[in-house]
């Protein structure tokens, strides 16, 4: 007799608990975490590039000193902070990783750009390998980072509705941050045309 | 004066359907995965698309890993590497949790192509030999107009790379890791019921043996290994004699349950390509131009 008891207690609890959203917030949860483990994983790939990249670069053209200090120091700011899972719910540290992470991008396209003007640099098979590595790279963190957006959207919609709301608010689920668009402002400017 | 009303308010309409077709440029449509090598432009002709179809047949079952070819005209407004991502996403290359596919995908008149790499070939096809594969089979024989050439001889390297890869044995179609998942439970639940039922019939010991012997039977039946199901039929029946004993009067009242069994099977496998199996993407891979 207790013994039934006992199992429709089990089955209501159960019953209840996937209905209020409990067991969708361990799921969602859980997948907004691997995917952010992927972008630290990408992110860090790229890291490990960029040493032999600058070598490899800096014998063709050694005198460029003004970009390669700022890859070096995209480089310090981005080792400057840890790569943990938990930055994912902390949207101070978050934003200050996607900067980081942001200047390096831009630090460097900007030393490919300078590659440009190397033609025995671009005719190097070392360094025409490092690119198509970083490319592919770049092109991964791309894919995480949109399936990193997308699974934090879920989660953060599960969190916001109602009645999900509520469970959320008692086990204490907050939203998480996400990605924004790291050029807005240069998106939003209006293209300039010049004739 | 009305009909001049309502024919510029037809003109107005259209015009406003024309604006909001241009304002939000759709993207390109991914096509359905219903062969290996798709191509939208007509640029192959029906034997050289063939003969590259069966190419990858033959690899696909002799190796597992599935390579699929799609050529488009154009992935504007999307980047090529967009595209891609978006039809691995959709198709689902390679094999469920091995995720050994590879896309080569060709946007014509973009003058644009791009290998991409599922995560399990990651190591056999890292990013800068699908680079060197771009430039050197496909871009000097796509500038002059060889499409076929090009993509055969990229085909054979990709081949040749994942040929060296440890990879799991392929299996028949019917097998596949998804389909032996999703039958596991359905197998355990009918192999207990007619476990029942057998050794209310013929004892424990020969009921039993002959629940062993049915279970073993059935997994040869969809596709099993001789030695797996053999291994398999040990177990279930040590499984059936452990199992707590009703004996005769318990389960025979119920003999249209055994039916259970064989329900579910099938599916899947229809003339040697079943579409995508699962693979996984990252975004691995390289792109090129020509």
């Amino acid at each position: 007799m207790k013994n039934i008891f006992f199992k429709c207690v089990l089955i209501l609890s159960m019953l209840t608990l996937t209905g209020c959203g409990y067991n969708a917030f361990q799921t969602l949860d859980e997948e907004a975490k691997a995917s952010w483990s992927e972008v630290l994983n990408q992110y860090q790939r790229r890291a490990d590039l960029i040493p032999n990249l600058v070598k490899t670069v800096k014998g063709y053209a050694a005198h460029e000193k003004e970009v390669f200090t700022e890859v070096t120091n995209a480089r310090a700011s981005v080792g400057g902070i840890q790569m943990t899972p938990e930055l994912l719910n902390d949207p101070e540290a978050m934003a200050k990783f996607q900067a980081a992470q942001g200047q390096m991008t831009s630090a460097l396209s900007r030393l490919m750009l300078v590659a440009e003007n190397y033609p025995d640099l671009k005719a190097d098979q070392g360094f025409r390998d490092l690119q198509a590595q970083l490319e592919g790279t770049e092109n991964r963190v791309t894919v995480a980072r949109n399936r990193f957006i997308k699974t934090v959207k879920d989660y953060n919609v599960a969190v916001r509705s109602f009645p999900e709301n509520l469970t959320a608010m008692v086990f204490g689920y907050k939203t998480k941050p996400s990605f924004t668009v790291e050029n807005e402002k240069e998106i939003s400017a209006p293209p300039v045309v010049d004739f | 004066m009305k009909r001049y009303l309502s024919t510029s308010l037809i003109a107005l309409f259209g015009a406003l359907m024309l604006v909001s077709q241009l304002a939000f440029a759709a993207l390109v449509e991914v096509p359905p995965f219903t062969a290996r090598v798709i191509d939208l432009t007509q640029t192959l002709s029906a034997s050289e698309q063939a003969a590259l179809e069966a190419k990858l047949q033959s690899f696909e079952e002799a190796k597992g890993s599935q390579i699929a070819v799609l050529i488009v005209a154009t992935t504007q407004p999307e980047a090529i590497e967009q595209y891609a991502i978006r039809v691995v996403d959709e198709w689902k290359v390679g094999r469920k949790n091995v995720d050994d596919g590879l896309l080569l995908l060709i946007a014509k008149d973009d003058r644009k192509m791009r290998i991409e790499v599922g995560y399990g070939l990651e190591g056999a096809v890292p990013d800068l030999y699908a680079k060197r594969i771009i430039n050197e089979a496909l871009t000097p024989n796509f500038k002059r107009g060889n499409f076929a050439g090009g993509i055969e001889a990229a085909l054979n390297a990709l081949i040749g790379l994942v040929e060296g890869e440890p990879l799991p044995e392929p299996h028949p179609a019917s097998i596949d890791g998804a389909h032996l998942e999703g039958l596991l439970p359905l197998l355990l639940v009918g192999g207990m019921i007619s476990g029942m039922m057998l050794r209310g019939v013929f004892g424990t010991f020969f009921g039993s043996a002959a629940n062993g012997g049915l279970i073993g039977t059935i997994l040869v039946f969809i596709g099993l290994s001789f030695l797996g199901a053999g291994v398999m039929a040990v177990i279930a029946f040590f499984f059936t004699m452990m199992m707590g004993g009703r004996g005769l009067n318990g389960y025979s009242g119920h003999p249209t349950r055994g039916g259970s069994l064989g329900g579910g099977l099938g599916g899947g496998m229809s003339g040697g390509f079943g579409g995508g199996l699962g693979g996984g993407f990252g975004g691995g891979g390289a792109s090129g131009s020509w």
